[in-house]
């Protein structure tokens, strides 16, 4: 599914999150997927999104500069190839 | 990644060494049981630690795994604690009732081993009866509602031509197709020579591989045949120390399935600090997650993609570690091999074979 600015999302109920040096790693215990999720910044918009009503607010909230945007939302529509997020 | 993580992805626990099989390229030449095998208040504990280290599943194997008397209490601790059991057995237990009490359990995978798709071809290589057996546990698994199990394959010259028919029996069964790299690892290192694929049946397997995707799993082992061109699906690595380990029946840390020898054992989970002081502080780990010398691969423009392949089939093999892969898929590991002394090589530092059975002549 394409997440959009306007999408409110959140991290999947079945997901664990194990922070790493690089990041932290996702597990779902559903489908048995491991996903490498290889900055902090995207680490804390995943843990968060889900008290926002759009990911433009998450991101907003967590300080993500406005040019970085775009990479985010491509980043969070494979994570929900994974269903590591989900879009409510 | 290379620099490792603070816990393993893919940890392997063996619990034990007994077996009622007597597989010829077992990794672990299994066979008898050793005494100093975990109890099942240590093995306990090392869920305990396994849960507050945030491991996400363990694969358990052996030996074979469900021979333990505490077979179950152990896989339920470690699924009530969070951490999901994915074992693999030869299915000799796995009668009706024991079906049922897997098929009941969340977080659980089962990966049933099978190296032929018929009788002959299997038994030649898992002993005779095996594949009934394993067949007779797949119906059961089936009966009761299992799910997805998996079917696991190591590949040898033997049964290459049959990766069609593995995944049409897979399919039959609603089952996941796992194929792995045999490995000159334990009883393995024995029987290599005969059974590893040829080179023409490697560039087969990359090419069956690169066709069938993500739908069959290999657990990231042929990474090696990615110097044919084009990268297989998963983690192109060795993780050995960086993202795997192996916790043997005794408790013995090493730094993946397939080098139970002393050069590779890291520690102990007995020792103080247990397993997290063995996968974060080891000598033998920090030196794994240091960057690697390419060696003689430096010049190869294949390197990148094959990260000259296999540790432990380098090192059973007796090739230098900063060299190519004894199965390079350009041939340069087979030369060297050819100027190995067999005596030189080294041998696997336990064995818990059963003594062999000698036949008298009446």
């Amino acid at each position: 599914m394409t997440v959009t600015l306007e999408s409110a999302c959140e991290l999947h109920p079945q997901v664990a999150l194990r922070p790493e040096p690089f990041g932290a790693l996702a597990y779902h215990y559903g489908n048995r997927r491991l996903v490498f999720l290889k900055h902090p910044d995207i680490v804390r918009v995943v843990k968060t999104m889900g008290q926002h009503s759009s990911l433009r607010d998450a991101l907003m909230a967590e300080g993500v500069d406005e040019t970085r945007w775009p990479s985010f939302v491509s980043a969070l529509s494979s994570l929900t190839t994974s269903e590591i997020i989900r879009v409510l | 990644m290379k620099q490792g993580l603070d816990a393993p992805i893919c940890l392997t626990w063996e619990l034990t060494y007994a077996c009622n099989l007597a597989c010829v390229h077992c990794l672990s030449s299994s066979g008898q049981r050793d005494e100093r095998e975990l109890s099942t208040a240590q093995a306990k504990a090392v869920i305990d630690e396994l849960r507050d280290l945030q491991v996400f599943y363990i694969n358990i194997g052996g030996g074979e795994p469900m021979i333990r008397r505490d077979f179950f209490e152990i896989i339920e601790y470690s699924i009530s604690n969070k951490i999901g059991v994915k074992f693999s057995t030869n299915g000799a237990f796995i009668d009706q009732r024991n079906a049922e009490r897997l098929a009941a359990m969340d977080y659980l995978d089962i990966q049933i081993s099978l190296d032929g798709t018929d009788a002959a071809t299997n038994d030649a290589v898992r002993g005779e009866g095996s594949y009934a057996t394993a067949i007779r546990a797949m119906d059961n698994l089936k009966a009761a509602g299992f799910g997805q199990f998996k079917i696991s394959v190591v590949v040898t010259r033997h049964n290459v031509d049959q990766l069609d028919e593995f995944k049409a029996l897979a399919d039959s069964y609603g089952a996941q197709l796992r194929i792995t790299r045999l490995r000159p690892a334990g009883r393995g290192a024995d029987t290599w020579n005969e059974l590893h694929p040829t080179n023409a049946q490697q560039r087969q397997i990359y090419d069956w591989l690169l066709a069938h995707g993500e739908n069959v799993l290999t657990g990231d082992s042929f990474f090696h045949l990615n110097a044919f061109g084009e990268s297989l699906p998963g983690l192109n690595l060795c993780g050995a120390g960086r993202v795997v380990c192996l916790i043997d029946p005794i408790g013995d840390v090493y730094a993946c399935p397939f080098v139970i020898h002393d050069t590779f054992k890291a520690g102990n989970v007995l020792e103080t600090g247990g397993f997290t002081h063995v996968w974060r502080e080891s000598d033998l780990f920090t030196e794994l997650r240091e960057p690697q010398s390419a060696g003689a691969c430096a010049s190869c423009g294949a390197f990148d993609a094959c990260q000259g392949g296999c540790m432990a089939a380098k090192f059973f093999t007796g090739l230098p570690l900063d060299g190519p892969d004894p199965e390079c898929v350009g041939g340069d590991g087979e030369i060297l091999l050819a100027s190995v002394p067999v005596a030189l090589t080294p041998r696997p530092s336990m064995d818990h074979s059963k003594p062999p059975r000698h036949k008298v002549n009446a």
